[in-house]
């Protein structure tokens, strides 16, 4: 049994938020410059320019990478030999939450009732936290700061099973297409496929925190995502949806057991900064 | 080339914009998002004033993150228009000269920007740090209690922008991937 004080949580939670929210992982940075060089739409490249340029304005002013800080998502893979003192793992992780969109001047963005009051909570809170126990005795926090504009835009398919391969192709493309300038593209597409109603959009909001390059480790899977990127990218759509080369950066696909019935798609869609971190206490 | 325009945007000025225009804009415009075009709309339903004029204005739809000590604005990039579409053909029947956003519009928006010669431009989403940049000064001039979705006025400075929908109809977000398509088939 290893005691870890909530305080140590709350401390990763602020680091990671402010983190990602003001700097852009290397490997969608390198993808971004990509994208730049093989465009050859005056318009697109005025675009790429600007999202390339406002990584050195975010890193020089200290401000936020897009407006748009985000839902403040965290999966929490807790080691079950873990025990956690000094107060409750939930609030440590709001606090977190609170201290970093606090300290880091990120907009508050969170209303507490989504239908009839919609007043802003003033700190980013509640946080949206999935929690998930594994043997062991070390707790994994990947955060990740999810704008609206592009969750707006991520889709559930109840497709059934005999839309094999294909269907799930079209999912993913119509998601995409559907979604067009919407969501900020280039986009980075997550796919969620089987579990149920609700774990196939966990799956797919994961699956978007895959570094780009990094293929599913099973070919079959692997080659799904590489047919789902070329398609999305035949759209042509490009980088602000006004045509171009790059509509999608990445497709990362997860899968899980289903039932004999289904075939749950998930298709979450992130905008070009997805942002993202993961550590380990 | 880039064309630089000055705002509020006069009919002879947006009228020539084509979708594709690549330009810049300099001088001032309001922001207003989901919860203030709600109230703009009442006010207009009560038949009382708006906080700012409409003639000829721009408004940008933007929710800025707060400014920290020393700079005018926080991250100030567009958020999605097909929010607004709703709100839109209303403001632009009483003279609302051009939008700032990012994203489709309903035909109800584009069939009244040809009516009434209304521009509608696109900054680019999630160049927020970027764009701040452009912002010279902001002054919250209603609904403070709204936060980030108060109005806001702003005085900018060669602000980078395209030209998604113009006056005429034509819109950047069929055209443009329409001929990269042509080109990649040639």
């Amino acid at each position: 049994m290893r005691e870890l004080p909530v305080t140590d949580v709350q401390a990763a939670v602020r680091g990671l938020f402010l983190q990602i929210n003001r700097r852009v992982s290397p490997d969608i940075e390198a993808a971004m410059r990509r994208a730049l060089e093989r465009e050859t739409s005056p318009a697109a490249r005025y675009v790429l320019t600007q999202l390339t340029d406002n990584y050195a304005a975010a890193a020089e002013t200290g401000l936020p990478l897009c407006q748009d800080t985000g839902m403040a998502v965290c999966f929490l893979t807790v080691g079950q030999d873990v025990h956690f003192t000094g107060g409750s793992l939930t609030q440590a992780v709001e606090q977190g939450v609170r201290d970093a969109y606090i300290e880091g001047c990120f907009r508050k963005s969170i209303v507490s009732d989504p239908l009839f009051d919609r007043v802003n909570t003033g700190d980013n809170t509640p946080a949206v936290i999935h929690l998930s126990l594994v043997p062991g005795e070390s707790v994994r926090i990947l955060a990740m700061a999810k704008g609206f504009g592009s969750e707006n835009m991520s889709r559930v398919f109840m497709l059934p099973p005999a839309a094999g391969e294909e269907g799930v192709l079209d999912a993913v493309v119509t998601a995409v297409r559907e979604a067009g300038p919407n969501p900020c593209p280039p986009v980075i597409v997550g796919v969620g496929i089987g579990g149920d109603f609700e774990t196939a959009p966990l799956m797919a909001k994961r699956a978007t925190a895959r570094p780009i390059g990094v293929h599913h480790p099973d070919a079959r899977y692997a080659a799904l995502e590489e047919k789902a990127l070329e398609r999305i990218n035949r759209s042509m759509i490009g980088a602000a949806g006004i045509g171009g080369l790059t509509t999608a950066l990445w497709v990362s696909a997860e899968y899980a057991p289903t039932h004999i019935a289904g075939m749950p798609v998930a298709v979450c869609i992130c905008c070009h900064a997805s942002r993202h971190a993961e550590t380990v206490l | 080339m880039i064309r630089d325009l000055t705002l509020p945007l006069h009919k002879p000025a947006a009228l020539p914009l084509r979708a594709g225009d690549l330009v810049t804009l300099s001088g001032v415009l309001y922001t207003a998002r989901d919860a203030a075009h709600k109230r703009l709309i009442n006010l207009l339903r009560e038949g009382k004033p708006l906080p700012f004029p409409l003639k000829d204005q721009v408004i940008y739809y933007v929710g800025p993150s707060p400014a920290p000590a020393g700079l005018p604005i926080g991250s100030a990039g567009p958020t999605t228009s097909y929010r607004m579409d709703s709100y839109t053909p209303e403001l632009l029947s009483l003279g609302l000269g051009g939008m700032i956003g990012k994203g489709r519009r309903s035909p109800e928006v584009i069939e009244a920007m040809r009516r009434y010669g209304a521009v509608y431009f696109g900054a680019t989403g999630g160049a927020a740090a970027l764009l701040a940049r452009s912002v010279l000064s902001c002054e919250v001039i209603a609904f403070p209690d709204l936060g980030p979705e108060a109005v806001r006025r702003l005085t900018v400075e060669r602000f980078p922008a395209i030209v998604l929908i113009d006056s005429m109809g034509n819109n950047l977000y069929e055209i443009g991937p329409a001929a990269c398509t042509r080109r990649a088939e040639r």
